[in-house]
């Protein structure tokens, strides 16, 4: 669902952190969660894009462009596992729409930040 | 999977074949928390598994050996992916897991152990739903597992299916754990009723692995895929969803499934040779028998009777002469039926066998003893071996207090082959 009017902005959901090396069972019960989450938001007109999870290891590129390192090496909970992107009249409401995220019941968090509106 | 991927790997890294998978099935769940199930989930799983596969032979091929007769193809880069390609097609997963099957009935194992290695390895049940579906210990099923691991691991490679050595015995092993497989479903004890269903479900799957190929495909391997067929055809008359016991009555029937009754039949007819009586042909032959009433009143049970008969010379055994002596106490009445009762050979060692007192009740309220029968089925009661069985027998006792008619039988007896009294 896809609402046209001109009083809704794009946020952008980042997921840090969050318990990993669950048992499969555990990991499929989450998987329902989140699915059963953002089908919710999905059906009430926020779902933008559901977004996609991220891989651990990547690349930092820096210095110009001319270091490449392996990274991020950032700390366990400060890392980026997914994203999603969310419409919402304003912080306010994106940032309330994020309270059923199941990241938080594995300790994790969600960095809710606006797309710039021209 | 986890049989295709030992197979590459070897039996010694039977635990990295694992983790791939784990890993595969993990992966696509982080994935589809996002973007839903796939319409094929199977199909991702599989490519997902065979990439991570690739990976991992890549990684650790300085630190570990593979398989022998896959070495070669795993050092160079233009064999490695197209290798495990090949192994991923429908006909190869089937096959190595009817290997792995074969693997896990190692002669070394208990069939309890022998069980739970199918279920873990072949079917990809965690320890969590093994130890549920036969009501141990979640400690204790992984100590058993670990353990057959350990044993299995001393095949140097997936036991190979050429009819070769020990291929009989082998089969006659498997053929056992996927009955008892079969029969912990039907009358295990597990509340579920969907993982009891299931493992029902797995024992006709992998049994049907076995009627595929031409070397395992024996008239007795016929017998008893039709008896799981029969007895799965009946299993939504059997238990409700709340995995309580229901009485067998013309309402239950009617839920019986049609199509595996047939597909029961068919192969029943196949497996009949001249001569050749074994075990699963006459439970078969009885079980189709049950199947071919319309009713229970319709039940041949003179055919019954008789099989029970054949049984006995078989095995004779004070459980199957108890099973013989209900289809008696149907046939001529249940006058006979504790005559029967009473001749027993061996009769004391079903004194603690709540089905020898359940039977006992069933004649005599059938005779209008109610206060005989109410006891009988009270002692029956408190000898049941599971919640489950103790609620349908109270319910029974139950019933001589109402002023009802002699109601239908019971659930059929337990498998006269593995109940033990």
């Amino acid at each position: 669902m896809h609402r046209k009017a001109t009083n809704v902005s794009e946020y952008l959901y980042l997921y840090r952190g969050g318990e990993t090396g669950r048992t499969p069972e555990q990991a499929e019960i989450m998987m329902q969660k989140w699915m059963s989450w953002l089908q919710g938001l999905g059906e009430r007109g926020h779902l933008k894009d559901a977004g996609q999870p991220l891989e651990r290891e990547g690349k930092i590129v820096s210095g110009k462009g001319t270091t490449i390192t392996d990274g991020p090496f950032a700390e366990a909970k400060d890392l980026i596992g997914g994203y999603t992107l969310v419409e919402a009249k304003d912080l306010t409401e994106a940032a309330e729409l994020s309270k059923g995220c199941p990241i938080f019941e594995v300790g994790g968090i969600v960095e809710v930040r606006p797309i710039i509106k021209m | 999977m986890v049989a295709t991927l030992t197979r590459l790997f070897g039996m010694h890294n039977l635990a990295l074949a694992e983790d791939v998978v784990q890993d595969a099935f993990c992966r696509a769940l982080e994935v589809w928390k996002f973007r839903g199930i796939p319409d094929n989930p199977s199909a991702w799983l599989m490519a997902t598994a065979k990439r991570r596969a690739i990976d991992a032979l890549r990684r650790e091929k300085t630190a570990r050996t593979f398989a022998p007769e896959f070495e070669r193809m795993f050092a160079s880069e233009w064999t490695l992916a197209p290798t495990v390609a090949e192994a991923f097609t429908p006909e190869s997963l089937r096959d190595d897991q009817l290997r792995m099957m074969f693997s896990c009935c190692h002669p070394r194992l208990s069939e309890p152990a022998q069980i739970a290695l199918i279920l873990h390895l072949a079917c990809g049940f965690s320890v969590r739903e093994i130890a549920s579906a036969f009501l141990t210990g979640f400690a204790a099923t992984e100590k058993r597992i670990t353990r057959a691991k350990t044993v299995l691991a001393q095949s140097e490679r997936l036991f190979e299916i050429d009819g070769a050595g020990d291929f009989a015995t082998r089969l006659s092993a498997v053929r056992r754990a996927l009955y008892l497989l079969f029969n912990e479903g039907y009358h295990g004890a597990s509340p579920s009723t969907a993982i009891r269903t299931e493992l029902c479900r797995e024992a006709i799957r992998l049994s049907e692995l076995l009627l595929d190929h031409p070397l395992a495909a024996t008239a007795e391997t016929r017998a008893l895929y039709a008896l799981m067929c029969f007895g799965a055809a009946r299993l939504p008359g059997r238990i409700d969803a709340d995995g309580q016991l229901l009485a067998l009555d013309d309402r239950g029937r009617s839920r019986w499934n049609r199509k595996l009754i047939a597909q029961g039949r068919r192969q029943l007819e196949r497996a009949a040779e001249p001569g050749e009586f074994n075990e699963y042909l006459i439970e078969a032959a009885i079980a189709g028998v049950h199947a071919a009433a319309p009713t229970g009143a319709d039940t041949d049970w003179a055919a019954i009777v008789s099989l029970y008969d054949a049984l006995l010379r078989l095995r004779p055994s004070p459980v199957v002469a108890l099973n013989r002596a209900i289809a008696v106490a149907r046939h001529e009445g249940p006058e006979r039926g504790l005559e029967e009762i009473a001749a027993i050979p061996g009769r004391e060692r079903l004194n603690d066998y709540p089905f020898l007192w359940a039977a006992l009740g069933d004649c005599e309220l059938r005779l209008g003893r109610t206060a005989a029968a109410r006891d009988h089925f009270g002692a029956a009661a408190r000898l049941a071996r599971n919640p489950a069985e103790r609620r349908f027998l109270e319910r029974r006792a139950a019933t001589c207090d109402a002023d009802q008619p002699a109601t239908a039988c019971g659930p059929m007896a337990p498998s006269p082959i593995t109940a033990k009294p």
